[in-house]
């Protein structure tokens, strides 16, 4: 395996409504501060990748004028996945294992604020039972809720806890959206958004951009002192039917944790890509994290959630603490698709 | 069997699952800058500071080199040259003209890229290199819409010289 670390991250701070930039322009300064953060020109850049939906944007092929952002001349080498960026990453990843790239430019954009993001959400169910009955993001995830809670796999009061805990954290992250002193006590008095979720047991919907940049060995050690190395990426997808899934528990996470050795050593910092309290819970349990470490030390999701970017800054936000020496070894985690779907996890480390 | 038993007893071979999405669409910055100056009936680009390219409509970076435009915008004439044309003899449910027309690619003067529109010319007079001017629509009808332009017209000026456009072809 060749060495690949996360050497550069910027991202646009997260927010309820873009009034006046379309996507393509909240992307091009996150852009425009990682080639000044990296000194590095989109010449430099063996291959480019990208995340984002063209249902959020409603115009297909939206994602191409993206590279309006890059600068695509001379003609660049470059992909796109529908999906969040961190996928856009482990494709970037997978090209600089082949051999056939050393650097990469991984970007994710997103700006949900033009459609209604539960009802849009729906269109990643099976097209043939769930998405004619178009039942929005926030009920599904009310569903699996409802059967940890009836199950006993979490209390509500865990899942305020979260809430209580990323929107303490995010008051040091300027690009958070949600952040505050809470209490349980007080997040459980609010009225439920989708019973049992309140509105603080969801993620925001949020505006944003971010992007990464990767490289192999000596380029890595060359752009940063302390380069984030990834020691180990996986993504598992389970069934698209919820009825041959166990809601209770995120198996996928599981098995992409065991692969990509997410417990042969300590970890320090953990950043989660949950858009909902329960999810996180179910999310850190799979990991198998001690209390030992830090999680969402930015906030996570539940802080800001900017659509196709959110799961991208978590690996971000956690290399940007190995470059620090705030951590040695971190988690970072994204996820895809209704009720944790598919999960990525990414492990990082500072030697 | 009953009519509705043999209904039933027939496999699903077609599944109707109307869907629709609403959007609050935002131009953004750029664009609405265009969009903005076009409805007081100017056409507005904006230069490449790399390259000096105009390209047109503005838009928020240049494609080639990935860096900002700014607010500079660079006002052109609606002159501008036939770069290629075709000949449309089928319907199109947009387009409202009477079949045949002629749909033009235009460089606008002072612009480095094209704009696509149709031309009110004889089928027999529209080549390449042909000078042309939009013809727009009454003022007090302008909004901020390229539907202000209704289409271009010959005017009476020497064709442009090929190598004037032929980066555009």
């Amino acid at each position: 395996m060749r060495e690949v670390a996360v050497v550069g991250f910027t991202q646009s701070p997260s927010v309820r409504r873009e009034p006046n930039r379309n996507e393509i322009e909240i992307l091009i300064p996150v852009i425009q501060a990682l080639r000044e953060q990296t000194g590095l020109s989109s010449k430099d850049f063996d291959f480019i990748c990208s995340g984002s939906s063209d249902y959020l944007a409603g115009q297909s092929f939206a994602f191409v004028s993206g590279l309006d952002a890059v600068g695509a001349w001379p003609p660049v080498c470059e992909s796109h996945v529908e999906m969040d960026g961190a996928w856009a990453l482990y494709e970037a990843w997978v090209k600089i294992q082949m051999g056939y790239a050393d650097t990469a430019l991984v970007y994710g954009f997103g700006k949900p604020s033009m459609g209604d993001l539960p009802l849009t959400m729906a269109l990643q169910l099976d097209p043939y039972m769930m998405m004619p009955l178009w039942p929005d993001a926030i009920s599904i995830a009310g569903l699996q809720a409802r059967h940890c809670i009836e199950s006993g796999v979490l209390r509500p009061e865990d899942m305020a806890a979260a809430a209580v805990r990323d929107r303490a954290n995010a008051k040091s992250n300027p690009n958070a959206q949600v952040k505050g002193d809470f209490s349980v006590k007080q997040l459980l008095a609010e009225p439920f958004l989708v019973n049992p979720l309140r509105k603080s047991d969801c993620a925001p919907i949020s505006d944003g951009a971010s992007a990464i940049v990767l490289a192999a060995g000596d380029r890595a050690r060359k752009l940063r002192d302390r380069p984030a190395w990834i020691r180990g990426i996986e993504h598992i997808c389970e069934p698209m039917d919820f009825g041959v899934r166990d809601l209770g528990r995120s198996r996928s996470t599981e098995i992409a944790a065991r692969k990509a050795g997410v417990s042969n050593d300590k970890i320090d910092v953990a950043e989660l890509s949950a858009p909902f309290t329960h999810q996180e819970i179910l999310v850190e349990r799979a990991l198998g994290l001690s209390q030992k470490t830090k999680v969402n030390p930015s906030g996570g999701a539940l802080a800001g959630n900017p659509m196709m970017a959110v799961g991208l800054s978590r690996i971000g936000e956690s290399a940007s603490r190995i470059w620090s020496g705030e951590a040695d070894r971190a988690v970072a985690h994204a996820t895809s698709g209704p009720c944790l779907q598919q999960n990525l996890v990414c492990v990082l480390e500072g030697n | 069997m009953s009519p509705d038993e043999e209904k039933t007893n027939q496999p699903v071979t077609v599944l109707a699952c109307p869907i629709s999405l609403d959007y609050a669409y935002s131009a953004g910055q750029s664009a609405s800058r265009f969009l903005r100056a076009i409805a007081d009936g100017k056409l507005v680009g904006q230069r490449c500071p790399v390259d000096g390219r105009v390209y047109f409509p503005s838009r928020g970076a240049c494609p080639m080199h990935g860096v900002t435009f700014g607010d500079d915008a660079v006002e052109l004439s609606d002159k501008g040259t036939v770069v290629t044309f075709s000949i449309v003899r089928v319907p199109s449910q947009n387009i409202a003209l009477p079949l045949p027309y002629i749909t033009i690619n235009v460089l606008l003067d002072g612009a480095d890229t094209i704009l696509i529109h149709v031309l009110d010319a004889k089928l027999e007079d529209v080549h390449m290199g042909m000078r042309v001017q939009a013809v727009w629509k009454p003022r007090e009808e302008w909004t901020t819409s390229t539907a202000n332009i209704l289409y271009f017209r010959p005017i009476p000026e020497p064709d442009a010289k090929y190598d004037s456009y032929k980066e555009h072809i």
